[in-house]
């Protein structure tokens, strides 16, 4: 950050009015060395890494030879990419019908469409494959009634058709809220002018609507693409291990925290996501459509005739019971006494939840510790940052805003493989070394989280008006005491906003954590899930910890809508 | 071509409970450039898009060259419509846009080369034939819009508002341009604005509207020596009106209750007292210099009116505070009622 230094060098006069200056670069300056000592230096850590001779030290490409000539990892590198673009496909198959039924028809139920159509965000994706594995495995319930009644089966979950099923399933929900929001925005003018000159039905949808929700839509299936892609947790748990992710959770553990390949394949995984990010801003560069203007208010919505809404209403119903179904089958599950090879549990039980609540609460408190410190770290770096870039004149203020959102593009798995590189040669006075301590999964979680809650940040800081800043300076206070007594009052449905959504997903993330978790005692819920969920007889405890992980998360996503819902009202 | 006419009959539309057409007729001549005349939410934009097939009558119907069009969905009608906002794809270049209509009418490729270049040139966008719609300034935007719509060579052509989004010293040109190529078409035309000097300057017969109602319809300059109702005389040009009974009687049949109404040019002011059909005394209240006139607004015992002076350079003026005579001759003199 030489240039956020810079100003700080100048002299005072040249900052002209602003005194506040010094105290400005010096917050840029904390938040620049946290980002770079959470963020930067560990990526880089395994970057170099990857060039690194094992042996000798030094620069070498050898280690990329060995990746490329070994049929592992160019398979898992396939797998990976096949993989992830399939999600996409499947996921806009669930998504495009109801983005387009509830956008464009008057169709009873658009809101609890909306909503359970989110509904699969809120829980870990690899909860859902167990849940996936009991309904649509080999001997899962739809498979065994198509088998007694029509005597064949559907391999639904076989190898990468479950990885594939269960984070489609999972990830739809991205394209769902895009795509409807960039369908709402196009003015409706747009749709009557070609209405007006001859077209209609599906070549109206192809040729006009379509093409001007497609920045929506692509913002959402380069969201989905990358989360297929860096998630490992998921392939681990369906048993499938020649994808990129597991591989490099698998080498760091089985192999060492020395082993050339993991390091290798984060920076593949990076390459990959930073490739599949670019690639999508570059097809929707220039292609800001928002249309609505004054008097527009999105597609006109039609009446449907008795057979279409018939046609509609079973889409609808199909697609939310298929995307529902991890739910559904977690909540069986967690009850259950004992459920295989039968279509539904043979009995109900509570001792599941018992058994959790006795044994496990430790998972859930410190989920709840975890993801509230690090929602407090973001709303914190978020506000700071939004302010520094909307408010001041620092220059390479932008940098933070950059910086921050970079951590897109790192994937949780190589962000824990960095950190367990940079700190787990720090020792603390008494020996332990301080990757061991569970600050640093509440770190990891707080850089993982940041970019959602800097939007929400400078999202809230743009809707305030400078000219109130203004009111304040003029009637005498200072900057700072503007910020406090102003900025952030008027700021503070939007950074609660920030909060929740950092929290929600911090609750069920794992990509990072798995790497960081040296104890029982300090696991996160996501962990104690995924070590539930490995073993048979864990599957009833871990579906009742699942069930109140949907319950946490929901409830907190509840909280966040009615927060910025009073927020919109005047 | 040649031009047809529209009829809309007996036309009544809700939105909810809101009456907000109610038992419109009206019959517009084939070629002829017509105004949809009115203040904003009178009901001018629902008759133009109710033409086009964007909203439905609740009773009535649309006759178009005859033919009742009432059932037909937008896309069946031919019906040229060009948008407020002109509605540019934005993903398209301009001449993707205005190709577009020929395109959803099968019509041969070289045939839509050919019309879309003789449209790109009678709009004069040759040039800009390949650049993006956000790459073209308002006047250029609009001219595009109206491109794409008279390329398919529809049977009428309607224009919602056309010139809202231009500056102050395009709308006289445009203006001139529009009626300029609808003379050439021949094309019947309706054109919705809320400016009255639009819609006097270019059209040919103007329906004035006011809450759903069609208040009066004729050629600008009946509408403005002889309005039908005092809304009417409001909306075009400037009208006093004041309780004329108190001073001179109604001619026979004029409703009871009738408002004398004289426009401010029509009446004169004077230091000393006047000879005139009705006057009445009072004092200059304010003064206006509007470059060509001054207009004074004179309080006296009919309340507040106006009054237009021809202004001559080395003219004396009437000073605020002075007492003045202004006098009504009896042929300016109209009663209506609301």
């Amino acid at each position: 950050m030489t240039s956020a230094s810079a100003v700080a060098d100048l002299p005072p006069v040249v900052q002209g009015k602003r005194r506040f200056g010094w105290g400005q670069a010096a917050l840029a300056l904390a938040i620049a060395a946290f980002l770079v000592l959470f963020l930067a230096w560990p990526v880089g850590t395994v970057i170099v890494a990857a060039f690194t001779h094992k042996g000798a030290g030094g620069f070498t490409l050898v280690n990329f030879y060995d990746f490329f000539a070994t049929d592992l990892f160019i398979r898992s590198t396939w797998n990976s990419l096949y993989v992830a673009g399939m999600s996409v496909v499947l996921a806009s198959v669930f998504a495009l019908p109801l983005a387009y039924i509830t956008t464009r028809f008057e169709f009873r139920g658009t809101v609890l469409i909306q909503t359970l159509g989110v509904v699969p965000l809120i829980m870990p994706p690899f909860v859902g494959a167990v849940a996936m594995q009991l309904l649509f495995g080999r001997n899962g319930t739809v498979n065994m009634l198509l088998d007694q009644h029509l005597g064949f089966k559907i391999p639904f979950m076989e190898g990468l058709n479950g990885v594939i099923f269960v984070q489609a399933v999972h990830y739809f929900p991205f394209i769902l809220i895009n795509l409807s929001a960039a369908l709402r925005n196009i003015d409706r003018a747009m749709e009557e002018a070609a209405q007006n000159l001859g077209s209609s039905g599906f070549r109206l949808f192809r040729r006009i609507v379509f093409p001007l929700a497609m920045p929506g839509y692509l913002a959402g299936a380069s969201l989905v693409f990358v989360k297929v892609f860096d998630d490992l947790a998921t392939p681990l748990l369906l048993n499938v291990k020649d994808m990129l992710a597991p591989q490099a959770y698998l080498r760091i553990t089985s192999i060492g925290i020395a082993d050339p390949m993991g390091y290798v394949i984060s920076v593949v995984l990076i390459v990959a996501s930073v490739v599949a990010m670019w690639l999508s801003a570059l097809a929707m560069r220039g292609k800001d459509y928002a249309t609505v203007q004054r008097g527009g208010g999105g597609l006109a919505r039609r009446h449907m005739h008795p057979w279409q809404a018939v046609a509609a209403y079973a889409i609808v119903i199909l697609i939310l019971l298929l995307v529902l179904a991890p739910h559904i089958g977690l909540l069986l599950l967690s009850f259950a006494t004992i459920w295989s090879f039968s279509p539904l549990p043979d009995g109900y039980t509570l001792a599941h939840y018992g058994r959790v609540f006795s044994d496990s609460a430790v998972y859930i408190t410190n989920t709840a510790l975890y993801a509230t410190l690090a929602g407090v770290i973001d709303i914190i770096l978020g506000t700071a940052i939004a302010y520094l870039v909307l408010r001041t004149k620092l220059a390479g203020r932008q940098w933070l805003d950059w910086g921050a959102s970079a951590a897109l593009a790192v994937p949780g798995v190589v962000l824990g493989i960095g950190y367990l590189r940079c700190f787990y040669g720090v020792t603390l006075p008494d020996g332990t070394p301080l990757a061991a301590l569970w600050i640093v999964i509440v770190i990891a979680l707080a850089v993982r989280r940041l970019p959602y809650a800097l939007r929400a940040c400078v999202a809230a800081l743009q809707q305030v008006s400078v000219s109130l800043e203004e009111a304040a300076e003029n009637l005498g206070a200072t900057k700072a005491r503007t910020v406090r007594r102003v900025v952030v009052p008027l700021m503070t449905g939007g950074m609660l906003a920030g909060f929740i959504a950092s929290f929600a997903t911090a609750a069920v993330e794992l990509s990072a954590t798995i790497m960081l978790v040296q104890s029982n005692a300090d696991a996160p819920l996501a962990y104690g899930l995924y070590v539930f969920m490995q073993s048979a007889a864990g599957r009833g405890p871990g579906a009742a910890l699942g069930v109140i992980a949907v319950l946490l998360v929901a409830l907190c996503t509840l909280a966040s809508h009615l927060v910025i819902e009073r927020r919109q009202k005047p | 071509m040649t031009a047809v006419a529209i009829n809309i009959e007996q036309v009544n539309l809700f939105y909810g409970t809101n009456h907000v057409l109610k038992d419109v007729n009206l019959d517009i001549s084939p070629g002829e450039l017509f105004a949809f005349l009115g203040p904003s939410g009178c009901g001018k934009t629902t008759l133009l898009r109710l033409i086009a097939g964007f909203n439905t009558a609740d009773t009535g119907r649309v006759l178009i060259d005859g033919k009742d069009v009432s059932a037909l969905p937008p896309w069946r009608r031919d019906v040229g419509l060009v948008f407020q906002s002109y509605a540019l794809w934005p993903h398209m270049s301009v001449r993707r846009n205005v190709a577009f209509g020929l395109e959803e009418r099968r019509v041969p490729r070289a045939e839509i080369e050919r019309r879309v270049n003789a449209a790109l040139e009678l709009v004069e966008l040759s040039q800009l034939a390949d650049r993006r719609p956000s790459q073209l300034s308002g006047g250029q935007q609009q001219r595009v819009a109206l491109a794409r719509t008279i390329v398919v060579e529809p049977k009428v052509l309607l224009l919602d508002e056309p010139l809202s989004n231009l500056d102050a010293k395009l709308r006289g040109q445009v203006r001139r341009e529009l009626r300029d190529l609808q003379q050439r078409l021949g094309l019947t035309t309706i054109f919705v604005t809320h400016d009255q000097e639009e819609a006097n300057s270019i059209c040919d017969r103007i329906a004035v509207m006011n809450a759903g109602v069609v208040q009066q319809v004729g050629t600008p300059m009946e509408l403005y020596e002889r309005p039908a109702n005092l809304f009417v005389a409001g909306f075009l040009g400037s009208a006093n009106v004041i309780d004329g009974a108190k001073w001179v009687d109604p001619p026979a049949g004029t409703p009871a209750g009738a408002k004398l109404v004289f426009r401010p040019q029509a009446a004169t002011l004077s230091a000393a007292s006047q000879q005139a059909w009705l006057k009445f005394e009072g004092a200059v209240a304010h003064r206006e210099f509007l470059g060509s006139t001054v207009r004074y607004g004179v309080r006296g015992p009919a309340g507040d009116v106006s009054v237009d002076v021809a202004f001559h350079q080395g003219q004396a003026l009437f000073d605020v505070g002075q007492s003045v005579t202004v006098g009504v001759p009896q042929a300016a003199a109209m009663w209506l009622s609301t």
